[in-house]
């Protein structure tokens, strides 16, 4: 079973994409999407009996890989708990976002292409996280970053989309430099890549040292540390974030499925794999708990200053990924997973909330020309509105429970990183709070403004005659380039027209709102039904081994003060209130706030300057490096090496050729010369 | 008395003028063909010379044969000369210095 889960969007992938034009549009999407479907279903199966069945974790071997002295790799499907969750969210959406690109991609010329690649990620992902040894990991964690690459590039004739999956690429190969380096250094500690034997053996390494320029260095935090960089990179975590919001170049149901439900969340899920790892170094955990909390708190304050819709939702992505994280730092590993799976249906919610939105609008994606469409989309009104209570933590919602347990996992820690990473985290919350009702204030309610758009003039216009309207639909992919990255920071709500422009926006059609309905209904309930399972007291007969449980912890979690369970809800409410009174009642506020504080919202526009500090260290430091390496080679290797053979060539040449003068006398003195040369020679020797 | 040396010192001194006729000549052609058969004929009287010295008719048979080559050669020489002359208009050797690439 879990052999034809894995492999039925591995062989709908290569059917949509060799079949491609041969086979149409309609067979592809419709071989990927069945295909999709029916893999959710047996994932839901397996979830069922390995995770809420209480059944045995095992181990399914297929195949032989790598047989070389010590290093002994298999192909192998490992199935427990914790892959169970990952397998059911995997599937789920991607099945979600398959139907609902029906819709989205309608007008697309490439779409056997599209649905693909769609689907080879979801196999890569899968192996990912049935992985039984690091390595097969790893070729999951490569697969699903080739998938991401392609997709994010999906619109190659757009320059910056080429430019933002090239930066996805190159970003994610510093963390999978750490990556690799960590599974090195574990078979070395080790001598096996097999995660059973690693996971048991961890243990017994704990407080081992090496040395390293004479230094000693413990051997697991070291480890842990290599291995995080990797889940860094994939989870876009502070430092290696840079190309999470870039990637949303690329059509928006890949947002939600790669950028925001499944891929970026494979380093937390890593790092609970791995928990037995981790909880030998209590270095490698605070780290990991600082660098979310981290990554939370940026993220979120870059997020009030967007004004690109999905961008919003790209950096809210990385500010909950960072929650996720320091649950993770804080021991809280069912915390953590279960974030993982509510942040998958609300967030994948709100991004293809988000796409219909821009879908509807002719891909305009600035907020600032949105507003009052409550009206002219109320369904995608009502699922957008159910996802940001679910990510804000409304409560009963998803968001609530999952939220809740990772502050208070953070605040019963007891730690000084566990009560910084609290202290954050209440404040992130706060946080998002703001900027998600910025959004959902900003797009749906006040007055239309969508009159000064020129996506939205474009379509406008279009719509005026026959042949316009089809040249449209030829081209309407082209024409969102400069949504986004170009437009200038002008302050919200500055200069922009209000007024429709003659445009009326309509609901998207149902393939994109039947998804959006079941996600909604995993947005609200996902949490009630699951909070006692991933987090309750017994939460280890469902885990059972596959993620650390701290029992202690747990019950720790389960004896806080009462203001630290209020706290994300109060956060809640102060983040309403004040995008409420921002955005509705005093609409020139925010423009005020940007002129009195020009420095932080500079700052905060510029996104902590990390692009702009990248640029200036690593990009420079290259060019100037490859220019000094470059000279190198030009003035030694190529001048003693390649270059100086031809030249010497050249010149021997140019001697050759005065002895082929053309005259004829010329020609018969040489044959003499020749002759007599060679008689020289010979004839003495004749008579000897 | 008329000696062997003789005989092979005005051969050397014929295959000389015929070698310097060739290569000091920048006008004509024809003195070129002229040359070369002052070489065939100085080896003639190599030839002939040694073939009297050493009492054998193999030499005198191949003198034969060479002059006949030479009568070839002086005919197929000259053909070339006129055909040549025809179609450039001169025989200068200064002016042939086409057999380059």
């Amino acid at each position: 079973m879990i052999q034809l889960l894995v492999f039925l969007p591995l062989a709908a992938a290569l059917v949509a994409g060799l079949g491609n034009r041969t086979i149409g549009d309609v067979a592809a999407k419709s071989v990927t999407t069945v295909a999709l479907f029916f893999s959710a279903a047996l994932s839901w199966v397996v979830f069922a009996d390995t995770g809420l069945g209480h059944g045995a974790a095992y181990t399914l071997p297929v195949l032989d890989w790598i047989d070389s002295g010590d290093l002994h790799i298999a192909w192998a499907f490992k199935v427990d708990a914790l892959t169970s969750v990952m397998l059911v969210v995997i599937t789920t959406v991607s099945a979600l976002v398959h139907l609902y690109s029906w819709g989205y991609m309608a007008e697309d010329p490439d779409q056997p292409r599209f649905f693909a690649y769609l689907s080879l990620f979801t196999f890569a992902m899968l192996m990912l996280v049935t992985a039984d040894n690091l390595v097969q990991m790893f070729f999951g964690w490569e697969g699903v970053g080739l998938a991401s690459y392609l997709l994010i590039g999906f619109w190659y004739y757009k320059p910056s989309a080429n430019a933002a999956a090239i930066k996805a690429f190159v970003v994610n190969r510093v963390g999978d430099f750490g990556f690799s380096l960590g599974i090195f250094g574990t078979f070395l500690v080790f001598k096996t890549v097999k995660l059973d034997a690693i996971l048991a053996a961890a243990p017994g390494m704990a407080g081992a040292t090496f040395h390293f320029l004479g230094a000693p260095v413990d051997v697991m935090t070291c480890l842990c540390l290599l291995l995080f960089v990797g889940a860094m990179g994939k989870s876009a975590q502070l430092g290696l974030h840079t190309w999470l919001p870039d990637a949303m170049e690329g059509p928006t149901p890949v947002s939600a499925l790669i950028h925001a439900a499944t891929m970026v969340t494979a380093g937390v899920f890593m790092v609970c794999r791995l928990s037995p790892m981790f909880e030998t170094s209590a270095t490698a955990l605070t780290v990991v708990t600082y660098v979310g909390a981290a990554t939370a708190l940026f993220a979120a304050t870059v997020a009030c200053v967007q004004t690109d819709i999905k961008r919003v939702i790209a950096y809210s992505t990385c500010s909950q990924l960072g929650y996720m994280f320091f649950a993770a730092g804080s021991g809280a590993y069912g915390a953590a997973m279960f974030h993982l799976f509510t942040h998958a249906f609300f967030k994948a919610l709100l991004f293809l909330g988000a796409g219909a939105v821009i879908h509807s609008m002719h891909h305009e994606q600035d907020m600032r020309y949105y507003g009052g469409l409550r009206r002219s989309l109320p369904l995608t009104f009502a699922a957008m509105t159910i996802g940001t209570l679910s990510l804000t933590g409304f409560f009963f919602t998803s968001g609530y429970y999952s939220k809740d347990a990772i502050l208070e996992a953070a605040f019963a820690r007891g730690t000084t990183a566990g009560v910084v990473a609290f202290v954050v985290g209440a404040f992130v919350a706060f946080l998002t709070s703001f900027y998600s009702w910025r959004l959902a204030f900003l797009t749906f309610f006040s007055e239309p403004r969508w009159a000064g758009s020129e996506h939205i003039a474009h379509a406008a216009h279009g719509h005026d005659s026959p042949e316009a309207d089809a040249a449209h639909a030829g081209g309407t992919e082209g024409t969102n380039d400069s949504a986004g990255m170009e437009h200038d920071h002008a302050p919200v709500a500055a200069q922009v027209p209000t007024g429709t422009g003659g445009y009326h926006p309509h609901e998207s059609p149902w393939t994109m709102l039947l998804p959006l309905g079941v996600l909604s209904v995993g947005a609200l309930l996902a949490g009630f039904v699951f909070h006692d399972t991933f987090l309750g007291p017994d939460a280890n007969a469902f885990w059972r081994g596959s993620a650390f449980v701290h029992r202690d912890l747990a019950e720790a979690m389960e004896r806080v003060p009462g203001w630290v369970v209020w706290t994300p809800g109060v956060a809640f409410f102060l983040g309403l209130a004040l995008a409420a009174q921002n955005y509705l009642r005093d609409v020139a506020a925010p423009q005020r706030f940007a002129d009195t504080f020009r420095g932080l919202y500079a700052f905060l526009v510029h996104k902590w300057y990390f692009d702009e500090l990248y640029q200036l260290v690593f990009i420079r430091g290259a060019i100037g490096a490859g220019r000094l390496f470059w000279s190198g080679d030009r003035n030694v290797i190529d001048r003693f090496g390649p270059d100086g053979v031809t030249t010497l060539v050249g010149n021997t040449a140019v001697v050759a050729k005065r002895f082929q003068s053309g005259y004829l006398y010329t020609y018969a003195l040489m044959m003499l010369v020749g002759v007599a040369a060679a008689a020289t020679w010979f004839v003495p020797r004749l008579f000897q | 008395m008329i000696g062997l040396g003789h005989y092979l010192a005005v051969g050397a001194i014929l295959f000389v003028i015929g070698v310097l006729g060739i290569f000091i000549n920048r006008k004509n052609v024809i003195i070129i063909l002229m040359s070369i058969e002052l070489i065939l004929l100085a080896v003639n009287i190599n030839l002939v010379a040694f073939s009297s010295f050493a009492h054998d008719l193999v030499g005198q048979v191949f003198a034969m044969f060479v002059l006949t080559v030479a009568a070839g050669e002086a005919a197929i020489g000259l053909a070339i000369l006129v055909v040549y002359f025809r179609n450039r208009g001169t025989i200068t050797v200064d002016d042939i210095n086409q057999m380059k690439g």
